[in-house]
């Protein structure tokens, strides 16, 4: 049998995906707490943002973190923040079969036919980092655009569609 | 030992990222090849929903947002099957449903379209699928709305779905479409599709499923990235 062709998300989806971060009276399955920051001491933010080709933020873009390792699942929209950025809380996750620790990032938005996959790596594991073997298959100039960076309380994460810093998408 | 690899998205099938036709496509479309992946645990796991994340209603968009009275338009009940490539159903996955009312207008606060909305609809819903993958829910036909890609564009009347399946190498999101609607041919987004896949994305009326004097049927059904067996490498 063949594959159901993907489509566009769509400017639209909030008050069915997203409803409660947007406000709408409808109840979300999934929200952007990976865990519950008040009852976890370990817990982190994690914040980004993501740029169409002219450096513009995207305000439409929703963005699901995956954590593989503790299995726990996030979604957020960027169009509630002033800046356009998501929000989630989660814990850094351990290593998945001898792999540097990661979150999976899916990335939906108006504009894209089909979504698109990348990982969000730790820039302070540098020494796990060197040895994950994804990573190893990236260019090397590429690799930075997979680092998400030390924040207050976090790590911020930006995701480039296009341009110099074009963040490394996946085929999984 | 073995372990399961699922297939990669076929090209042949899902439209490309740049699809100039399409002009949001063309600066959120990565330029670069995709890296891929050697799947592992990783991507090989996934969210599980269950029973107690669907509502009583999430399954009846005619229902689940009443304040005064019914919503208005035509009454559907659109039902179908999610399998795999092989054939193989997708138990107790979640589909996810949005849509525009039967005027064409979205709640969606950015939506500006001048046309009605409809106080008794939301045009948002869920459902799981059974055992045997497959799944059934109502709502009103979702009417054309004009968007602003292209001079007098009208996008045909479509429902949103999003599905998940096993892990995250099968996530999917899709638009259902209806038989014989004339705006498919000048819809950049439905013709981003390329053509093997189009009709796949168009639902069949289904007069056995059609309720009397009730609800009209149609049939969609969904297949998701398969799996096959492959032998545990050693190193
Ligand atoms: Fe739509």
């Amino acid at each position: 049998m063949l594959q159901t062709p993907s489509q566009t998300v769509g400017p639209y989806f909030a008050y069915g995906l997203t409803p409660e971060q947007y406000l709408y009276d409808f109840k979300s399955l999934v929200g952007n707490q990976l865990v519950d920051p008040l009852n976890t001491p370990d817990a982190i933010t994690i914040t980004g943002r993501v740029f169409d080709g002219q450096g513009q933020p995207i305000a439409d873009a929703m963005i699901e973190l995956w954590d593989p390792a503790n299995k726990r699942f996030g979604r957020f929209g960027t169009g509630t923040d002033p800046q356009n950025r998501f929000v989630f809380q989660a814990t850094k996750p351990g290593s998945v079969d001898g792999q540097a620790p990661h979150f999976w990032v899916i990335v939906f938005m108006r504009g894209q036919l089909i979504h698109s996959y990348t990982r969000l790596y730790f820039a302070d594991e540098a020494d796990l980092n060197a040895a994950d073997p994804l990573l190893n298959t990236v260019p090397t100039e590429r690799r930075a655009t997979l680092l998400a960076q030390k924040a207050p309380g976090g790590y911020t994460f930006d995701i480039f569609m296009q341009g110099d810093n074009e963040t490394v998408f996946f085929e999984v | 030992m073995s372990q399961l690899i699922y297939n990669p998205f076929d090209r042949e099938m899902h439209p490309p990222y740049l699809s100039p036709e399409y002009k949001s496509t063309l600066l959120r479309a990565p330029s670069q090849p995709l890296v891929v992946v050697k799947q592992s645990l990783s991507e090989l796991s996934g969210p599980v929903f269950g029973d107690t994340n669907v509502g009583p209603l999430d399954h009846d968009l005619t229902k689940n947002a009443r304040r005064n009275g019914e919503p208005l338009g035509e009454r559907i009940v659109v039902h179908g099957k999610v399998t795999d490539e092989n054939g193989r159903p997708v138990p107790f996955t979640l589909i996810e449903i949005w849509q525009a009312n039967a005027a064409g207008r979205y709640v969606h606060k950015v939506d500006q379209h001048d046309a009605p909305l409809d106080p008794n609809f939301l045009g948002a819903g869920r459902v799981l699928t059974d055992a045997e993958g497959n799944y059934k829910f109502y709502t009103i036909k979702p009417g054309a709305y004009p968007w602003g890609n292209h001079h007098n564009a009208w996008r045909p009347n479509h429902i949103h779905f999003s599905l998940f399946g096993p892990n995250i190498t099968t996530r999917l999101v899709t638009q259902m479409y209806f038989p014989g609607d004339p705006l498919l041919q000048y819809d950049p987004i439905f013709l981003g599709v390329p053509p093997k896949g189009r009709d796949l994305l168009i639902s069949t009326f289904d007069l056995d499923i059609t309720e009397p004097a009730f609800a009209l049927g149609y049939r969609f059904d969904f297949v998701l990235r398969g799996s096959k067996a492959t032998p545990f490498e050693t190193v």
